[in-house]
C-alpha cells in the first residue's frame, strides 16, 4: 500500500490541466481531494507501522535489483508532517488563490509538489530520493515566481540557481558512492560500507552530501536564498516552504543519508553541532532588525532548523528525539505564523510591520492564532515549542555541551523579544491613519488557521503520548544508524 | 523564409516525424525511447514554425491541443503504472505478454510507457517553445524618475 | 583516473562562469556546463577497460559490456537538466520583461 503516496498527488497534478479546461471549480477540488486521502493514508500509516517495517517492492524485482520503497518510523514522522501541513495549506488556498488568475496552475504545481515530498521519504533507493528531490524543487521554483511580480522573479531566480547548484552536487556525491559500492539501494550501500575498505572517496562524498543539503536546509553560510525566496511566495506557499520544504528536502534526507547509510561518527557530530549553533545565532540576530512581517518569520526558520541540525548532532537518544520533536513543533507554529501573515497581508495589503496596527480588534481569529504561534516559538509553556526547546536543553547539558546549551537559552530569549515586537506592532497598538475597514480573513483560511492553533495547543498539553507514539520510533531507527540495512536485506 | 527553405521544410518536416516514430517504437531494441523519439517530433513542429511562421505550425497543432496531449501523455503513463497495480499487486509491474526477445512486440509494457512519455516529452517542448519564442515584450516607460 | 580529474576541472570552469559572470544567460550557461561535467562523471564511472556498447542485438555475442546502469540513471539527470535550464529561461525573460537588463548588479530590488 506504499505507492499510494506517489499515485494520488500524481494522478491529481496531471488531471488538474484536463479538467480545468471544463470547469474552473475543479481544480480545487480535486487538489483538496488529494491532500484529504494523503492526509488519511498518513495517519493509517502510523497503524500500518504497528506491524514492523513495511517494505514495497515497485515492479516486483527485489532489492538491490530493483527500487524499492520503505516505511519505517522515521518516515511516519515526515509523512505526517507533510500531508497535515500540506492540506491546511491548500484548505487555506482556497480562498487566497482567487487573487491570481489561472489558479490552477497553482493547484497543479502544488500536487507536483506534494508528489515530490512524499516519494522524497518513502523512497528507499539514493536515486530516487535525487529524483524526487528535483522534482520538489522545480514545483518550489515555479511557485515561488508563481505571482510573477519583479521580486518574486528575482528571488526565485536565486533560489534557482543555488538550489540547482546543490542539485549538482548532490549528484556528484551520489556519483561517487556509486564508485565506491557500485549500488544504488540505501540498505546495499549501508552494508557494503560497513565490509568494504574506507576511501578517500567516501569522505568527499560525506563533504558533498552535507554541502549539497545544508543548502536545500539553509544552514549557515549557505542561508542566502532563504530570505528573499520564502517572503516572495505565495502565503501557503510560504508555510509549505518554511514549514516543509526546508526541513523535508534538507534534514529529513541529510540524516537518512548521514545516519544510515554512512554512519554517524565523532567528526560529523561536531560538524552539526557548530552549524546548529551558527545557525541559531545568525538568524536570530539577523531577524530583531528587520520590519517585513514575512522575512522576520524567514529568518526565524533559520535560527529554529539550527536548533533542529544542534539537536540530532548531538547523537544521544535524548538529543535525538528532542531534535525530532522540535522538527515538527516548527512545522506546525511556522506554518501558522506565515499562515497569518498571509491573512494580515490579504485584508491590508501590507506586509511592514510600522504601517500594521490594531488588528486586535478588527481581526480577532487571526490575532489569538497568531499569539498562540508566537508563544510557541518563543518557548512558553504549554504551549508545544516549550518542550521541544527544553528538552533540547537538557540534552545539551547531558551530552556536556555548555556552549550550546547557553547559545540555545539565549536564542530563545532573543525569540522572545523578537516575537513580542510583532505582536506589539501588528496586532496589539492602535491602528493608524491608513488602516480601515479592516475585515477578517474569509472562512477557509479561519479554518486552516484554527486547526494548527489547535494542534499546537493539544500537542503541548498531549506531549508525552504523542513523544512516545511517533517521535520514539523515528529516534530509533536514526539510532540504530546502520542497522537499517539488515532490517531491510534480512540479512 | 525564402522558397528554397520553405520547399525543402515540406519534405523534411515528415521525414522527421517519421524518423521520431522509428526511434520511438524501437525504444527497447535500439538507444532512444521514448524522450529521444519526443524530441524529436518537438523538432519537427519547430521546424514547421521557424520555416513558417507561428500561424501556419499553430492551424496543425493549436496551444490548447498541445497542452491536452501533453496532460493525456501523463495521465497514459500514470495509468499504465497503476494497472500493474491493480492486475499484478506491484506498482509498475510488467504485465503484457513479453514476446521473443528482439521482437518489436517484445518486452509488455514498455512500448507503451515510451508511447506515453513520447506523448508528453514532445507535447511539452513544442509547449515550451511556443511561449518562449513569442513573449511580446511591453513597450518601454518613459525613464521620467531616477532609478 | 586523469579523466575524473578533468571532469572535475570542467565542473570548476562551470561553476566559475555561474558565480562570477554578470549576465544573467552567461549564468545559465555555466550551470549547463557544470551540469553536463557531472553527467559526464557518472558515465564514466562505468567504464570497463576494452567494453563494448550494452546493446544486445542477435547477431552480437554477449562480450564486455560497459555498466549501463549509470546511463540509464544518467537519461533521467539530463532531462531534469532540459527541465531546470527551461525554467531558468522563462524566469530569466519574464526578468528583462521586468527590470529591463540581464546584469545581476542591477536587479537588486531585494536587499536586507
Amino acid at each position: 500500500m506504499l505507492p499510494v503516496f506517489v499515485i494520488i498527488p500524481l494522478g491529481a497534478a496531471f488531471l488538474i490541466p484536463i479538467l480545468a479546461k471544463f470547469r474552473q471549480g475543479l481544480a480545487a477540488f480535486v487538489a483538496n481531494l488529494a491532500a484529504g486521502l494523503l492526509l488519511f493514508f498518513s495517519i493509517c500509516s502510523i497503524y500500518w507501522l504497528k506491524g514492523g517495517l513495511k517494505i514495497y517492492y515497485v515492479g516486483g524485482w527485489p532489492p538491490p535489483f530493483g527500487i524499492c520503497m520503505v516505511l519505517d518510523g522515521l518516515t511516519v514522522l515526515v509523512l505526517l508532517v507533510i500531508n497535515l501541513i500540506g492540506f491546511l495549506a491548500l484548505v487555506y488556498s482556497l480562498d487566497y488563490i482567487k487573487r491570481y488568475s489561472s489558479a490552477y496552475l497553482y493547484y497543479t504545481l502544488f500536487c507536483l509538489l506534494l508528489a515530490g515530498l512524499n516519494g522524497l521519504v518513502i523512497s528507499g533507493d539514493l536515486f530516487n530520493l535525487f529524483v524526487f528531490l528535483e522534482i520538489t524543487s522545480i514545483a518550489c521554483y515555479s511557485l515561488i515566481a508563481f505571482g510573477t511580480e519583479a521580486e518574486e522573479l528575482e528571488a526565485a531566480f536565486k533560489y534557482l540557481v543555488l538550489g540547482s547548484v546543490a542539485d549538482i552536487l548532490i549528484l556528484l556525491a551520489i556519483g561517487m558512492l556509486l564508485g565506491c559500492v557500485s549500488t544504488l539501494n540505501m540498505a546495499d550501500i549501508s552494508r557494503s560500507l560497513n565490509t568494504a575498505v574506507s576511501s578517500n572517496l567516501i569522505l568527499y562524498s560525506t563533504a558533498l552530501f552535507i554541502t549539497g543539503f545544508g543548502l536545500k536546509t539553509a544552514l549557515v553560510p549557505l542561508h542566502a536564498w532563504l530570505p528573499d525566496a520564502h517572503p516572495a511566495a505565495p502565503a501557503p506557499m510560504s508555510a509549505m516552504l518554511s514549514g516543509v520544504v526546508i526541513k523535508i528536502a534538507g534534514v529529513y534526507a541529510l540524516i537518512r543519508v548521514i545516519f544510515n547509510i554512512i554512519g554517524f561518527n565523532l567528526v560529523i557530530s561536531q560538524i552539526f553541532i557548530w552549524l546548529g549553533i551558527l545557525s541559531m545565532g545568525v538568524g536570530v540576530l539577523l531577524a530583531i532588525g528587520q520590519w517585513d512581517f514575512k522575512r522576520l518569520l524567514a529568518y526565524h526558520s533559520i535560527s529554529q532548523i539550527g536548533y533542529v541540525v544542534f539537536a540530532i548532532g548531538l547523537g544521544t537518544p535524548l538529543g535525538i528525539t528532542a531534535g525530532l520533536f522540535h522538527l515538527f513543533n516548527h512545522s506546525l507554529f511556522k506554518s501558522l505564523l506565515f499562515l497569518n501573515s498571509g491573512a494580515v497581508e490579504y485584508s491590508t495589503g501590507t506586509r511592514r510591520l510600522e504601517k500594521l496596527g490594531g488588528l486586535y480588534q478588527s481581526m480577532p481569529t487571526t490575532s489569538a492564532t497568531s499569539l498562540v504561534a508566537s508563544l510557541s516559538i518563543a518557548g512558553i509553556p504549554p504551549f508545544c515549542g516549550f518542550w521541544s526547546k527544553l528538552l533540547i536543553i537538557i540534552a545539551s547539558f547531558q551530552a556536556n555541551n555548555i556552549v550550546g546549551a547557553i547559545v540555545c537559552i539565549l536564542v530563545a530569549m532573543v525569540t522572545l523579544a523578537s516575537f513580542l515586537k510583532v505582536q506589539k506592532y501588528a496586532f496589539m497598538r492602535k491602528a493608524g491613519q491608513a488602516l480601515t475597514n479592516i475585515k477578517e480573513a474569509p472562512g477557509f483560511m479561519k479554518f486552516s488557521m484554527l486547526a494548527l492553533a489547535m494542534l499546537c495547543i493539544l500537542v503541548g498539553i498531549f506531549f508525552v503520548p504523542f513523544v512516545d507514539t511517533i517521535i520514539k520510533p523515528a529516534a530509533a531507527v536514526l539510532l540504530e544508524g546502520t542497522g537499517y540495512a539488515r532490517r531491510i536485506l534480512g540479512v | 523564409m525564402s522558397l528554397i527553405v520553405k520547399r525543402i521544410t515540406r519534405i523534411t518536416v515528415s521525414l522527421i516525424f517519421l524518423f521520431g516514430v522509428y526511434i520511438l517504437l524501437h525504444g527497447h531494441l535500439t538507444p532512444g525511447g521514448g524522450f529521444a523519439g519526443g524530441v524529436i517530433i518537438a523538432l519537427s513542429f519547430i521546424h514547421l514554425v521557424l520555416a513558417f511562421g507561428k500561424e501556419v505550425a499553430l492551424k496543425k497543432m493549436s496551444q490548447a491541443t498541445v497542452s491536452i496531449i501533453e496532460s493525456l501523455g501523463g495521465l497514459m503513463f500514470w495509468g499504465i503504472a497503476l494497472l500493474g497495480l491493480i492486475f499484478g499487486s506491484y506498482f509498475f509491474l510488467n504485465i503484457l505478454p513479453k514476446g521473443r526477445p528482439f521482437d518489436l512486440f517484445s518486452s509488455g509494457i514498455i512500448i507503451l510507457c515510451n508511447i506515453a512519455i513520447f506523448l508528453k516529452v514532445g507535447a511539452g517542448l513544442f509547449a515550451i517553445f511556443l511561449a518562449l519564442a513569442f513573449i511580446r515584450l511591453p513597450p518601454e516607460e518613459k525613464k521620467g524618475e531616477n532609478r | 583516473m586523469s579523466l575524473y580529474i578533468l571532469c572535475l576541472i570542467l565542473f570548476a570552469i562551470g561553476l566559475y562562469c555561474l558565480i562570477v559572470k554578470k549576465n544573467l544567460i552567461k549564468k545559465i550557461v555555466g550551470l549547463g556546463i557544470a551540469e553536463y561535467a557531472v553527467n559526464l562523471f557518472f558515465i564514466l564511472l562505468g567504464y570497463t577497460k576494452g567494453g563494448e556498447a550494452p546493446i544486445l542485438s542477435k547477431d552480437t555475442p554477449i562480450t564486455n559490456f560497459v555498466d549501463p546502469l549509470p546511463q540509464a540513471l544518467i537519461l533521467t539527470s539530463i532531462v531534469i537538466g532540459l527541465g531546470v535550464t527551461a525554467l531558468m529561461v522563462a524566469i530569466t525573460v519574464r526578468i528583462y520583461e521586468k527590470y529591463r537588463t540581464f546584469d545581476i548588479n542591477e536587479i537588486r530590488r531585494l536587499k536586507g
